[in-house]
């Protein structure tokens, strides 16, 4: 089992990749290089307790690239949600959620004590598998989270929300009906909306934890290209059991077993060339 | 093979549906019983019955037989056994079982000093009902029935007539006219009496607080004073003129009388001051009967009670009661919200707040009178003393809000009823899915933004829900309000034109008191008991009323919080 950190090697380039036209927010954005040490969120020795004796992950250790998509695929129960939502801290809502070990998100300590959480969750925002807008319109579902931070100008809002809604791929379908109730939406429509809920608020990490599995392969294919759109400016990282989709939007991929990091590696060789055979019963659908 | 069936019949659940059905008919049948109860017996209290007149000559014990004109209205019909009769020193003849006797309403209180007595059907004759007699509501000594004789103006007979006449007489038109002035007269007399002197009052009072005040500071200079006699002058001087006016508007409402033949040939002479109402039940035809009707019933709704509460309306009663129902609401969901949304949300899941839900869960079952003893103790005494202590020095040692009053009711009723919002609420909160929280959480809002923005909004109708619940157990309270505010009968209402327009401090009426008031604590009950069925049903309406304003605010709230369990 690979207990070092895990540095995947240099990714394929030139892969479609969209302008994303997100750039409304006068916020200035960490420089990008695309070298290899750029990583934007480090692992170490990561170990999660649900309660004294459950625990959920196990020593991970891991280096995610700046504006990369990362997959992480594994079995049910692996682990996979535990560890994306330690990223923003999601698990210290858990009563007795005890995790040892460090994250750095660009080179900061997200666990250290000064660390505002709530400021955290904007830069790393997250979409949940179940898609959950609020009771409250299209419009400020959208809003909301410019509204926590204060920004209350309806001309700024007005372009937020329309430039987050284009980006999301929704604004044709919704752009009609921006004051009714989100909750009418259907499922796939939700999807994008809570997507572009979190890109409104401009955060530097993208967690989407299954966010096509309640969906049909047309939504999905819309949430798919919308991945590839968004690594342009995002870390994206994706959890799916869909092997085919983690192909297919993915530069890098791990894959998880039981609470522990069992291969992390590009995309390509880990699903053409895996080094370890249960990597390749997994992906080949012989695990039992 | 039959017992298979029943067998089958068991396993179906077929005994169960029909107990549940029998379950709801009781309720549903108790329900309507007692509205139809409270319905027929009170409103059927304003309807002009007609007006009987006839001899009455019941056996007596002495030589001379009794005869008598008796002139009333019927109230209600029982049977008497003769053994009964003759005890209580009716000498009747007991080969005869049972007797027959109704209970009537004669008025004419201020003649015979009684006004409802029974009397037996045996021994009436001559039954007829005469056109010509009279009803009178009074402001004192209730109903007056007789025979119109004679208007006088200023002690002068303006017209005369003879009683047995009947129809528009000239004298009838007469009345009429004259009684509508006097009823116009009356109506400006107590607009001054509550608008213009009331406020001189109230300023008077104002003046002396003052006084009182700067005395009490040391600081009362001479310069002070005299501002203060001049304005006092002042004062005494708007009073004094409309007084003078007052006096007048006396004069000329005092100024006719009517002169009537009641039974048995007495005769009254009655200030038209003093009518309220006159009408001719036994001429009068359906519609004429209504439109009394009507009136009789706005003022019950809309007028000040008179004679000990026996008559008149209830409007005091029914403002008291939306009053402190309101400010009840508007003092408990705040807080019984906030005390359920720091349970729920804040507060360390354990043995403590494990505790402190269950005292919670008790807390609504403590007898009420447990309540109003501790709004006593506690609010009042310690409180309210304090508070005048600390704001009032200058009223002592009258008390301001070291006394019964409307905020120690509310906040009184706010305690009892505080338990119910914070359990309502509270499964609110808990229904609401830890999925939209987090997705406030994982957009940068704090604990305390999500639960403002989201939270609390899509609990609201839980809210609402808890509130409903509350009015309807504050709104019929009783025992302990009379200790810590509600009186027989307040002068003024709580809420009216002097600064600070809503009085705290201030004793008020409330139907369920009202109810208990008219109905055992009156000197007269038969006059009183068609207002206690009438006072009740007023209040399961208003209580209802509440009820469907809240609830229709409440779904108003769950349509728009609708599909949120997806
Ligand atoms: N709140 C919790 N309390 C206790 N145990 C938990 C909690 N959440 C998850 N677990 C346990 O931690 C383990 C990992 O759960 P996790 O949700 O991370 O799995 P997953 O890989 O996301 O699975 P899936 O693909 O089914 O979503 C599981 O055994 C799960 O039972
Ligand atoms: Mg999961």
């Amino acid at each position: 089992m690979p207990n070092d950190i895990q540095d995947p090697a240099e990714p394929p380039m030139g892969k479609n990749r969209v302008e994303f036209s997100a750039n409304y927010l006068k916020r200035e954005k960490t420089v990008s290089n695309n070298s290899t040490d750029d990583n934007c969120l480090v692992v170490k020795g990561l170990n999660l307790f649900y309660a004294k004796t459950k625990q959920a992950l196990i020593d991970v250790n891991l280096k995610i690239p700046r504006k990369r998509v990362t997959a992480f695929i594994g079995p049910s129960g692996c682990g996979k949600s535990s560890l994306l939502r330690c990223f923003n801290r999601m698990n210290d809502l858990i009563d007795d959620c005890v995790i040892k070990g460090k994250i750095y998100l660009d080179e900061e300590d997200i666990y250290a004590k000064k660390v505002d959480v709530a400021d955290l969750r904007r830069r790393v925002g997250m979409v949940f598998q179940k898609p959950n807008p609020f009771p409250k319109s299209v419009y400020e579902n959208v809003a909301y989270g410019l509204r926590i931070q204060g920004i209350n100008s309806k001309r700024v809002l007005d372009e937020v929300v329309e430039n987050s809604l284009i980006s999301a791929a929704l604004w044709g379908e919704v752009k009609d009906r921006l004051h009714d109730n989100a909750l009418g939406l259907s499922g796939g429509q939700q999807q994008r909306l809570v997507i572009a809920r979190t890109i409104a608020v401009e955060p530097e990490v993208l967690l989407l934890d299954e966010p096509a599995s309640a969906l049909d392969p047309i939504s999905t294919l819309k949430i798919e290209e919308l991945i590839n759109q968004l690594k342009e400016s995002y870390t994206i990282l994706i959890v799916t059991h869909n092997m085919q989709q983690a192909a297919r939007v993915s530069d890098y991929t791990a894959f998880m077993h039981m609470g522990n990091m069992v291969e992390y590696d590009q995309t390509d060789t880990l699903f053409t060339n895996p080094s370890l055979k249960q990597t390749e019963d997994y992906i080949t659908g012989r695990y039992g | 093979m039959k017992l298979k069936k029943v067998k089958k019949w068991i396993r179906d659940g077929t005994p169960w549906i029909w107990f549940n059905a029998g379950a709801v008919t009781i309720s549903i049948v108790m329900v309507a019983g007692l509205l139809l109860i409270l319905m027929v017996r009170g409103l059927s209290h304003f309807w002009p019955h007609d007006v009987m007149r006839a001899i009455y000559s019941p056996p007596s014990s002495g030589a001379i037989d009794q005869v008598m004109e008796i002139i009333g209205e019927f109230v209600e019909r029982e049977s008497v056994s003769a053994i009964e009769l003759t005890t209580s020193g009716i000498p009747v003849s007991e080969e005869q079982e049972l007797y027959d006797r109704e209970l009537f309403k004669f008025g004419n209180r201020d003649l015979t000093g009684a006004d409802f007595g029974w009397i037996l059907n045996e021994f009436v004759t001559e039954i007829s009902y005469p056109e010509s007699l009279f009803v009178l509501e009074r402001r004192q000594w209730g109903n007056f029935y007789g025979y119109l004789t004679a208007i006088k103006q200023a002690g002068e007979i303006v017209v005369e007539t003879d009683p047995g006449e009947t129809g528009n007489n000239q004298a009838w038109l007469e009345l009429e006219l004259r009684l509508n002035r006097a009823l116009e007269i009356y109506d400006s007399i107590s607009q001054m009496e509550r608008g213009s002197i009331g406020e001189i009052n109230f300023q008077v009072e104002r003046l002396r607080l003052r006084e009182r005040r700067l005395e009490l500071e040391d600081s009362l200079t001479a310069e002070a004073q005299s501002t203060i006699e001049a304005e006092a002058q002042a004062l005494d001087a708007q009073y004094a003129a409309i007084q003078g006016d007052l006096n007048s508007l006396y004069e000329d409402f005092e100024r006719d009388s009517a002169e009537f033949l009641a039974a048995n040939g007495q005769t009254a002479e009655i200030p038209l001051a003093e009518i309220v109402r006159a009408y001719r039940p036994n001429s009068m035809n359906v519609f004429n009967k209504l439109l009394v009707y009507g009136s009789k019933l706005v003022e019950f709704l809309s007028d000040e009670p008179r004679e000990a509460n026996t008559e008149g309306g209830v409007y005091p009663a029914i403002f008291g009661t939306v009053i402190l129902v309101l400010l009840m609401s508007v003092m408990v969901t705040p807080f019984g919200v906030v005390a359920a949304v720091y349970l729920r949300e804040y507060a360390q899941q354990g043995l403590v707040t494990r505790t402190i839900r269950i005292a919670v869960n008790n807390l609504a079952g403590v007898p009420s009178i447990v309540y109003g003893v501790f709004g006593l103790g506690f609010f009042i005494y310690i409180v309210g003393g304090e508070i005048d202590q600390l704001f009032f020095p200058e009223a002592l040692p009258a008390p301001t809000f070291g006394t019964p009053g409307l905020l120690w009711a509310a906040l009184t009723l706010a305690i009892l009823t505080v338990p119910v919002v914070i359990v309502a609420t509270e499964e609110g909160l808990a229904r609401i899915p830890r999925s939209v929280r987090e997705g406030s959480l994982a957009l940068g809002a704090t604990k305390f933004e999500t639960t403002w923005r989201v939270v609390l909004p899509m609990a609201s109708p839980a809210m609402m829900t808890g509130l409903i619940l509350a009015i309807a157990r504050a709104a019929g309270e009783v025992a302990p309000l009379m200790l810590v505010g509600v009186v027989k009968l307040a002068p003024t209402l709580p809420v009216d034109g002097n600064y600070p327009f809503i009085h705290l401090d201030q004793k008020f009426m409330h139907l369920g008191f009202h109810i208990y008031d008219v109905g055992f604590q009156s000197p007269n009950v038969e006059a009183a008991r068609p207002l206690v069925f009438a006072t009740a049903l007023l209040l399961v309406l208003l209580i209802a009323l509440l009820n469907i304003c809240a609830a229709a605010l409440r779904n108003r709230l769950q349509e728009k919080y609708k599909g949120l369990d997806v």
